[in-house]
């Protein structure tokens, strides 16, 4: 029961990180960026190639050496997500919605079957895996690594939250989600804070990718796929667009899926996770702490 | 908005276009169809060509929902999945002859859209796009699960329409030309003004009295209807299917071929199907690049022709 509740807090701490970003750029501009669950992947695919180059890492500094990874993958994925915003997204901003959707599809093909023809379809091994002890904690078998990471995590979305509530930068892009053409008005350089976001949310995708590379110690190039999916979820859950809520979305469908697996079997996982997208989308589509949106003609 | 030669040869530009409005494209095209066996009649060379009629379908089926309705399934191989596996184990189970199985296709592929469209329908389209996504998944982890299904390997065995390919292809490209001929057809209907309507502005449509959430599940179950009788042929052609057909790759296959096409334009969009079933066969060097190439073209065709390549022209008078 509790290693149940253990394990689904933990998957969820992960969706939660990419929902992030997910949930940030649906708030400020209304887009659905179906690239994302594969800037996770870059993310992992980043990790991979940088453990690669540095060589060996003794087990004593595998995690000081997963977290210098970390930082500079970050650094990576997140600007890929702004060049991805600048390419395929900002020439589109005012076209019809249809046609960012797609291109956002085209998105995810491109880097999806680039990182293929980059990396091979064969999945990889991760170079690094952190050997944990296990503690028994409330009897949940708890490994170390497990609570390093969730630290990671948590510390990443506090950190968010924080720059998003306090900070000018915040500001700028709570004044965006509300209304962009005014904000232009008010001085607020609009593209320039629409690129940042793409920023912070592509970096915790990436960190989200590498945590996810040395938990489970196999990645390939479809592994964003799935995620990407189920971080819509937990954004849909907690109510897209609200930070705080995207990240309960996230810890509640992780411990959804660790029952509804125990429950199932499995197998039925995955249809689980989809079939509580479609109950929350019919019955409460705003989620647990989203507002209700009136639409604007 | 003209075409690019258009400046430089007004009076070519004009022909070519009023050639390809005219209603002697699509004739042609048919009688090239039925010639082709004549030319190329290998085994392998029909079976390509009827995957490729085949293809025409399904583009032609969610063409009505993305190009005539505006609204962007990512899971539209979820209906061709119900409608072959409706008839694969209603055929194998019990011995019924395919095309006894299509009435019971179609009331299936109808509750499978009502199933997926009612409750999406009435939000945002961003939404749709995803929980279709989710659904085309659930649809195949679902029939790789089950028994009746015949799991990862599927099911086998399944009767088809026809004696010999060659009989087999001239039905799938009558079966199809009337499909693609019906789908325009509604589209120029009552109904396919207002999902015109519904696509340009849905707050207007619905002002102006049009029941939108009416019209939207119209046109989902229309092209879900015509993703299941798709998906009877696909059993009836390979007389084996199994989940490994059903990926999201092959929904973005079809929805990559309406784009190219032309959103909305019915030879477009047929022509876009061919072009995008064919291609492989043109290009087997660069297998690996494939999808790769294909992502990046979707984004070129939305950044610098978002209309496809042969686009629809309005009947109406526009201003």
């Amino acid at each position: 029961m509790s290693q149940l509740i253990w394990n689904g807090l933990f998957v969820g701490s992960f969706y939660a990180l990419v929902a992030l970003g997910y949930s940030m750029v649906y708030g400020i501009m209304k887009l659905l960026n179906f690239a994302h669950g594969d800037i996770y992947m870059l993310g992992a695919f980043t990790g991979f190639a940088i453990l690669g180059a540095v060589g060996g890492i003794s087990p004593g500094m595998a995690l000081p050496a997963l977290l210098g990874v970390l930082v500079v993958t970050m650094g990576v994925t997140g600007l890929s997500g702004v060049l991805l915003e600048r390419v395929a997204y900002r020439p589109l901003r005012n076209a019809p919605r249809l046609s960012l959707l797609i291109t956002a599809v085209g998105a995810s093909f491109t880097l999806e079957y680039g990182m293929r023809a980059a990396a091979g379809a064969d999945p990889q091994v991760y170079p690094l895996r952190l050997g944990g002890t296990s503690a028994e904690i409330l009897g949940a078998r708890i490994t170390l690594q497990q609570i390093a990471l969730i630290i990671v995590a948590v510390a990443l979305m506090v950190g968010l939250n924080l720059l998003v509530t306090r900070t000018r930068e915040g500001r700028a892009m709570r004044a965006i989600a509300l209304d962009p053409r005014t904000s232009a008005l008010m001085g607020i350089n609009v593209n320039a804070v629409i690129s940042r976001t793409f920023f912070l949310g592509s970096a915790l995708a990436g960190a989200a990718g590498v945590m996810a590379g040395a938990y489970y110690g196999k990645i390939d190039f479809l592994m964003g796929f799935l995620i990407g999916l189920k971080a819509f979820t937990s954004a849909v859950i907690g109510g897209i667009g609200n930070i705080p809520g995207t990240m309960l979305g996230g810890l509640l469908l992780g411990l959804l899926e660790s029952f509804g697996t125990f429950w199932l079997g499995g197998e039925w996982r995955d249809v689980f996770a989809f079939g509580v997208l479609i109950l929350f989308l019919s019955v409460r589509p705003t989620g647990l702490l989203g507002e209700r949106v009136t639409e604007r003609v | 908005m003209t075409a690019p030669g258009a400046t430089r040869a007004p009076a070519l530009g004009r022909a070519a276009s009023r050639l390809l409005d005219s209603r002697w494209a699509g004739l042609a095209g048919l009688v090239l169809a039925l010639l082709a066996p004549f030319v190329i009649a290998t085994p392998y060379a029909l079976s390509v060509m009827t995957s490729a009629a085949i293809f025409v379908m399904l583009a032609s089926g969610l063409n009505m929902v993305v190009g005539f309705c505006g609204l962007l399934d990512l899971g539209y191989v979820a209906f061709f999945a119900v409608g072959a596996y409706t008839s694969g184990v209603l055929s194998t189970r019990l011995g019924l002859p395919l095309l006894a199985t299509v009435p019971v296709v179609i009331v299936v592929t109808v509750i499978a859209g009502v199933v997926i469209g009612a409750p999406t329908l009435r939000l945002r389209s961003d939404y749709l796009a995803i929980v279709t996504l989710g659904f085309g998944e659930i649809i195949r982890i679902t029939a790789n699960n089950l028994d009746v299904t015949g799991g990862p390997s599927g099911i086998y065995g399944i009767p088809s329409l026809a004696t010999s390919p060659v009989v087999f292809y001239y039905l799938t490209v009558v079966i199809v030309s009337v499909a693609v001929i019906g789908a325009s057809r509604l589209g120029r209907s009552r109904l396919g003004r207002a999902w015109r309507f519904v696509r340009e502005d849905e707050d207007a449509a619905e002002a102006m009295g049009v029941h939108t959430y009416k019209i939207k599940l119209a046109a989902y179950i229309a092209g879900a209807v015509w993703g299941g009788l798709a998906g009877v042929l696909f059993a009836g052609q390979l007389s084996a299917i199994s989940p490994g057909s059903f990926t999201f790759l092959q929904s973005a296959l079809v929805l990559m071929a309406v784009v190219l096409g032309g959103m909305g334009s019915t030879p477009g969009v047929v022509v876009g199907a061919i072009v995008i079933s064919l291609l492989p066969e043109v290009l087997r060097d660069f297998a690996g690049y494939r999808f790769f190439a294909f992502g990046v073209l979707l984004i070129i065709v939305m950044l610098v022709r978002p209309q496809g390549l042969w686009p629809h022209r309005s009947r109406e008078a526009s201003s």
